[in-house]
């Protein structure tokens, strides 16, 4: 059985649980995005349409419709982060990766991202990896967080 | 002397948020065994009385919602936690699911037993994963010991939670856009009335509350609702769990009661701004707040004064209010739903004034402009985010006025004229 039908069959054939799918769907990818045989395939299996697919995984921003790499950076862009020099974090990450934001690197790693707050103002600024909250963040630190994700692959 | 009051945030440090036993040793589900043991009428009285509001920002009185939906037609009916906590600068909701998962569920369970729900939601956001798991493994143990599932208590009524994850929409806090995406859609609102206590989710009659609103509810009926009125305000009674972040020196969430000065907050529990400079400005409920100049800080803390939520965002002297507003302008604009015209519009055309006046290049038209589509958008969009975003701008242009000016061009170009 291929990884998405596990996962369609965990949850009840019911639309609301589009969503919950389709974040499973990435998770247990290599690559996390949404295929348009994905697409297809989940339309299928709900009753609905393609596009009724589509437009829920463009809407929400931490699903994609696009090539990612394995680890999604996401750096905190808002207030509170910046107060506390967010855009330098910014910076250091693009500088030790070598892409800039929306970029993949080109071992096809990680990909940056920036995000909206991500409600850990009391440790900014921050920064998720995958399911992984960092903060409290120094340009040493990333140094030390981006190492440990290359040393893992 | 402490100005704090911990009510909702008592047993934070001192219980094993993954430990269910900790909670009931601590005084939890006492309130659930006592109210099935209640008719839901003085359950909801004992609420009225405590002048309960909501906690996420709209202050909505909770006992009009509990008597709403006892009062619809409809027997399949929702409660509905949310927990897409995503206004910049509040984390209280995350401290409350990630420290003491069990007392928003007893406010849950409490709830559903009132209005005799068959069902709850946790809509969690999705870049809460700590939440997520405590909150999923709270619900397993909470099934286990007959508070949740089949026959709660031995009282016949069956009501059971699921965990819902967001995935990454700041505007999926608003109601109608949570509703939209739990039912698996994109979240963008629906025109009120109906109200979700009519047509909620699957256009059943729902309770929809923030996270700290269901964990007063224990409280509550524990202390009972005249005595909990008597902590707080005459407009806002009980506690509120704050989160105090940007410059401050000690940043984190505290609860405190409600008419405690906002000065005093920021000062003794914030520790002022860090490393001895000097306060400039605070904004107040998040992105979507006012912004207060440091001399006008001397207000409570209650609903009638913008606490919203609970965010207090110091910043410091060296922070330019140009770039803060331009930040929190693209934050709306890229968390815009689309769905109205005035929210859409409105916040690309704010972005793209706001970067001319950081660049210097604006004119005082163009500002003009701002402001009245700040009203425009105040006044005619659909939900709560168009309706908020301009506050920012709106307040800082009455209090920074002078300092955004300086930003502009010298002369009108004929282009903006």
């Amino acid at each position: 059985m291929s990884v998405l039908q596990k996962i369609l069959n965990q949850n009840p054939k019911t639309e609301d649980y589009l969503i919950e799918t389709l974040l499973s769907l990435q998770e247990a990818k290599d690559e996390p995005y949404i295929t348009e045989e994905e697409i297809a395939d989940i339309a299928e299996h709900y009753g609905i349409s393609p596009t009724r697919v589509s437009s829920v995984a463009s809407f929400y921003t931490l699903l994609s419709l696009r090539p990612r790499g394995k680890h999604i950076v996401q750096v905190c862009r808002d207030v509170p982060c910046y107060l506390n020099g967010s855009e330098n974090i910014l910076e250091a990450i693009k500088k030790n990766l070598g892409c800039d934001k929306g970029e993949t690197t080109d071992d096809g790693l990680f990909t940056l991202e920036e995000t909206s707050c991500l409600g850990n103002c009391d440790g900014s600024p921050t920064m998720r990896i995958g399911e992984e909250t960092y903060t409290n963040l120094d340009t040493k630190k990333v140094e030390t967080i981006l190492a440990k994700y290359r040393e893992a692959k | 002397m402490t100005m704090e009051k911990r009510i909702l945030t008592a047993r934070f440090g001192k219980i094993d948020p993954l430990s269910i036993d900790d909670y009931i040793a601590n005084g939890g589900y006492k309130a659930l065994a006592a109210a099935v043991k209640m008719e839901a009428g003085s359950i909801i009285d004992e609420i009225e009385t405590s002048k309960l509001r909501g906690r996420g920002g709209a202050a909505f009185p909770t006992f009009i919602k509990l008597k709403a939906l006892v009062g619809e037609k409809e027997k399949t009916r929702y409660i509905v936690c949310n927990a897409d906590e995503g206004e910049p600068g509040n984390f209280k909701d995350r401290h409350l699911m990630e420290q003491d998962p069990h007392q928003m569920l007893e406010g849950m369970i409490i709830s559903a037993y009132v209005t005799q729900a068959q069902k709850g939601y946790i809509y969690i956001r999705g870049e809460y994963d700590k939440s997520m798991a405590i909150v999923k493994k709270a619900l397993a143990q909470a099934r286990e010991k007959g508070y949740l599932g089949k026959n709660i208590l031995d009282t016949g009524f069956d009501f059971d939670i699921e965990v819902r994850s967001g995935a990454g929409a700041y505007v999926c806090g608003e109601e109608f856009a949570l509703i939209e995406s739990l039912e698996g859609k994109a979240g963008r609102s629906r025109p009120k009335p109906p109200f979700p206590t009519n047509a909620g989710v699957f256009l059943k009659p729902t309770m929809l509350n923030n996270v700290e609103t269901f964990a007063n509810i224990p409280h509550i009926l524990e202390m009972g609702g005249a005595e909990y009125a008597k902590i707080g305000t005459e407009s806002s009674k009980g506690t509120k769990l704050v989160s105090i972040s940007g410059n401050a020196a000690n940043r984190g969430v505290f609860e405190v009661p409600f008419g405690v000065s906002l000065k005093d907050a920021i000062e003794k529990l914030g520790g002022g701004v860090a490393d001895g400079r000097q306060l400039k400005m605070v904004q107040l409920s998040g992105a979507s707040g006012p912004i207060l100049p440091a001399d006008k800080i001397d207000i409570p803390i209650d609903f009638d004064h913008d606490i919203g939520a609970g965010a207090i965002i110091l910043m410091d002297e060296r922070t330019d209010i140009v770039d803060v507003l331009v930040r929190h302008a693209e934050f709306f604009e890229h968390e815009s739903c689309g769905k109205c015209t005035p929210c859409r519009e409105g916040n690309l055309h704010l972005v793209r004034i706001l970067r001319k006046v950081q660049a210097g290049s604006a004119t005082a038209s163009e500002l003009k402009a701002a402001e009245n589509l700040a009203d425009a958008m105040i006044n005619t969009s659909l939900c709560g985010l168009g309706q908020s975003a301009p506050v920012p701008l709106a307040t800082a242009l009455a209090s920074f006025g002078d300092q955004i000016r300086d930003s502009l061009a010298q002369t009108e170009t004929k282009e903006n004229a």
